[in-house]
């Protein structure tokens, strides 16, 4: 039995489904992280935990009970929103007690409840401020706190970072993550930034128009994903999308592209069971991410399957700590993530690593994965 | 180069400036010269008036005439003065603002933050009394204050006030409320506040603006209502507006201009006061309620 449980949900306004079976366990201590682009259904899904949306088919249970019907006050949740949503009239201290005061908690633990929290999120000194004399991420800070102190069995976050500056978010990102392996509380967390998503979580559902499109670690989701969305949606600068041809090549099997030059290459597969074999001579989309193409230096040399692919460098990008570099590969623009001191120059002739490992292979059709 | 172009304009600025400034003075002074004409000629005895200048300042200033039209002027056939009807209009206006203030706030907070089917279509329709001229619902309402026995009272006019501010109050809270995030509100419910502890403590702390810009609107309506008053109100719920009306409009005797003065002027007061004490809050409820919803 987990802790929440979202089996086989489903949301309609009038006759338009906008949440397909949704089935989702989360384990007590879990770190969910829903993510989608805009319009996916991930927040609707998170209102339906918090109860502020109605359940149109299926169950919601937390902590062994059914809550479908149960009132958000009694679902026993706490819920961070993307604008914080404090209070104006009242101090950062009766925000964050007004849910026990609503609940009859007596005042002298509401208090000493107030202080653990506020020392725990060093806002100490805010308490008696109100909202509108906050920095952002002290207001973010406060929004956490009062959802803290409620001591709640689950935590929903909507988006609580994207109202924050570059660089309040990543710390802010890392703040709650520490908050997280300190207290070991279970979190449903919302968000649209992949890298969010990859961050924190311990689990990521993809979602996609109202379905979960992959349940998965961070890892899973990101070196093995289940389809062509959730290959390009994760990571950044995504996933290359090479149209492709499967043939035999000296026994083995390979995938045909093309380079700038419309030769014809080829990239020999490291898995190559039935799935893959069943596509034999038919066109497939490679898929393949930016760190997987190197310069023979910056390869993993731990790979089994690393391929020599010779092509004309068309632009090159450095970021920094990075060099993105970009060659055409049967006819579409395809990144590269090189080391800083790679050698490639734009125009000039390269002979690119690829790491066939970490290849995967998607039909164009159905866009689903064919070599898992 | 660039000093005396900016020296060119601060000086098509201050052209601007002052050229505005003097249209709004002369606007000022327009409107103000009644006023001026009515305080100065409250405070003159009868003969100064009738032997000439209306525009002359008082030689002898006199107090008497307040005094009249307060106390002893002749109002219809009784000679009791403004006082009676003044304290009628109190009676009348301050529930009848307070009732629909509170139920235009209530309206604003349902049809903003818990929201039904056809809620807007509602809200259209509430609009409606905004737009409907006074003398189209004379009859209906009559009929219904009939019904009711409330007929010639002041709780009758204070319903029929009631029923006609709520079009407005709704229509300023619903807007004010549109703007104020829902968000709040999802937050205090899972917070555990109900309906009205919601209202009570979250969206009523924050109406300030709103509110007074409903009571000074409210007020200034009712309080100056005149067709209401004279069509409603038995002799004894007169408001101040019909009895001024009956003071000017007294057909014995001598017309005491310095006391129609007086008397207009104490009619207009309680709405002057409302204005100065909650005017800079009008003008700001005003842009907050509508620049966003």
């Amino acid at each position: 039995m987990s802790f929440l449980d979202i089996d086989n949900v489903t949301k309609s306004y009038g006759n338009v489904e906008v949440l397909h079976r949704v089935d989702i366990d989360v384990q007590e201590g879990e770190f969910l992280v829903l993510v989608g682009p805009s319009g996916c259904g991930k927040s609707t899904l998170l209102n339906m935990i918090a109860g502020l949306e109605n359940i149109t088919g299926g169950n919601i249970s937390i902590n062994g009970r059914v809550v479908n019907d149960v009132h958000p006050s009694k679902r026993n949740i706490a819920m961070v929103f993307q604008s914080y949503a404090l209070y104006p009239n009242m101090t950062v201290g009766q925000n964050m007690t007004f849910g026990m005061e609503m609940h009859g908690i007596p005042k002298p633990e509401r208090d000493r409840k107030l202080a653990d929290v506020a020392k725990l999120l060093q806002i100490e000194n805010l308490l008696d401020r109100k909202p509108g004399q906050l920095s952002g991420g002290q207001r973010q800070r406060v929004a956490m706190g009062r959802a803290l102190v409620r001591d709640p069995d689950v935590f929903l976050f909507d988006e609580p970072l994207s109202n924050l500056d570059a660089k309040l978010r990543v710390d802010m990102r890392t703040e709650i993550k520490k908050l997280h392996q300190k207290l070991g509380t279970t979190i449903v967390y919302v968000t649209h930034d992949q890298i969010e998503a990859l961050t924190l979580s311990t689990r990521i559902a993809v979602m996609n128009k109202g379905y979960v499109q992959q349940l998965g670690t961070a890892k899973e989701v990101y070196d093995d994903p289940a389809n062509m969305f959730v290959a390009s949606f994760m990571g950044s600068p995504s996933m290359n999308l090479i149209p492709a041809k499967i043939v035999e090549d000296n026994g083995a099997l390979a995938a045909e592209i093309t380079d700038a030059s419309g030769r014809p290459v080829r990239l020999r597969l490291s898995r190559d069971g039935a799935g893959v074999r069943a596509h034999l001579e038919r066109r497939v989309i490679l898929g393949i991410r930016p760190e997987a193409i190197t310069d023979a230096e910056g390869a993993d040399r731990r790979a089994s399957n690393l391929q020599v692919l010779g092509n004309d460098v068309a632009v090159t990008e450095p970021a920094g700590s990075d060099t993105f570099v970009t060659m055409t590969l049967s006819g579409k623009d395809c990144i590269a993530r090189m080391r800083a001191d790679a050698e490639a120059r734009a125009g000039a002739h390269f002979d690119f690593t690829v790491n066939m490992d970490k290849a995967v292979l998607f039909d164009p059709e159905t866009e689903e994965r064919i070599d898992r | 180069m660039a000093i005396a172009t900016q020296d060119t304009a601060v000086r098509t600025g201050r052209i601007t400036r002052t050229f505005i400034y003097v249209v709004l003075i002369f606007f000022a002074l327009f409107y103000l010269l009644p006023f001026f004409i009515m305080v100065i000629n409250s405070v003159k005895p009868l003969s100064e008036i009738t032997s000439g200048n209306m525009l002359a300042l008082p030689q002898d200033p006199t107090f008497a005439p307040w005094a009249s039209a307060w106390s002893t002027a002749q109002i219809g056939v009784e000679a009791t003065g403004l006082k009676p009807y003044f304290l009628n209009s109190i009676l009348m206006v301050v529930p009848a603002v307070a009732i629909s203030t509170a139920l235009g706030a209530l309206n604003g907070y349902i049809l903003t933050k818990w929201r039904f089917r056809g809620d807007t279509i509602l809200f259209g329709l509430m609009l409606f009394s905004c737009f409907i001229p006074f003398q189209i619902v004379l009859i209906p309402m009559a009929r219904i204050l009939g019904e009711l026995g409330l007929s010639g009272s002041l709780p009758g006019l204070i319903l029929v006030h009631v029923v006609y501010g709520i079009g407005f109050s709704t229509l300023y809270f619903r807007n004010y409320y549109a703007a104020f995030p829902t968000e709040l509100v999802k937050s205090a419910m899972i917070d555990g506040a109900g309906f009205f502890r919601i209202f009570w403590r979250i969206m009523l702390p924050v109406s300030g603006p709103i509110a007074v810009v409903c009571i000074i609107w409210q007020f200034t309506n009712i309080w100056n209502d005149f067709l209401f008053g004279v069509s409603f109100a038995g002799l004894s719920a007169q408001p101040m507006t019909v009895a001024l009306n009956n003071l000017v409009q007294s057909s014995t005797g001598v017309k005491e201009y310095n006391v129609h003065f007086a008397g207009a002027i104490l009619a207009a007061l309680p709405t002057l006061f409302v204005y100065i004490v909650a005017g800079r809050y009008f003008v700001r409820g005003l842009m907050a309620g509508s620049v966003k919803g």
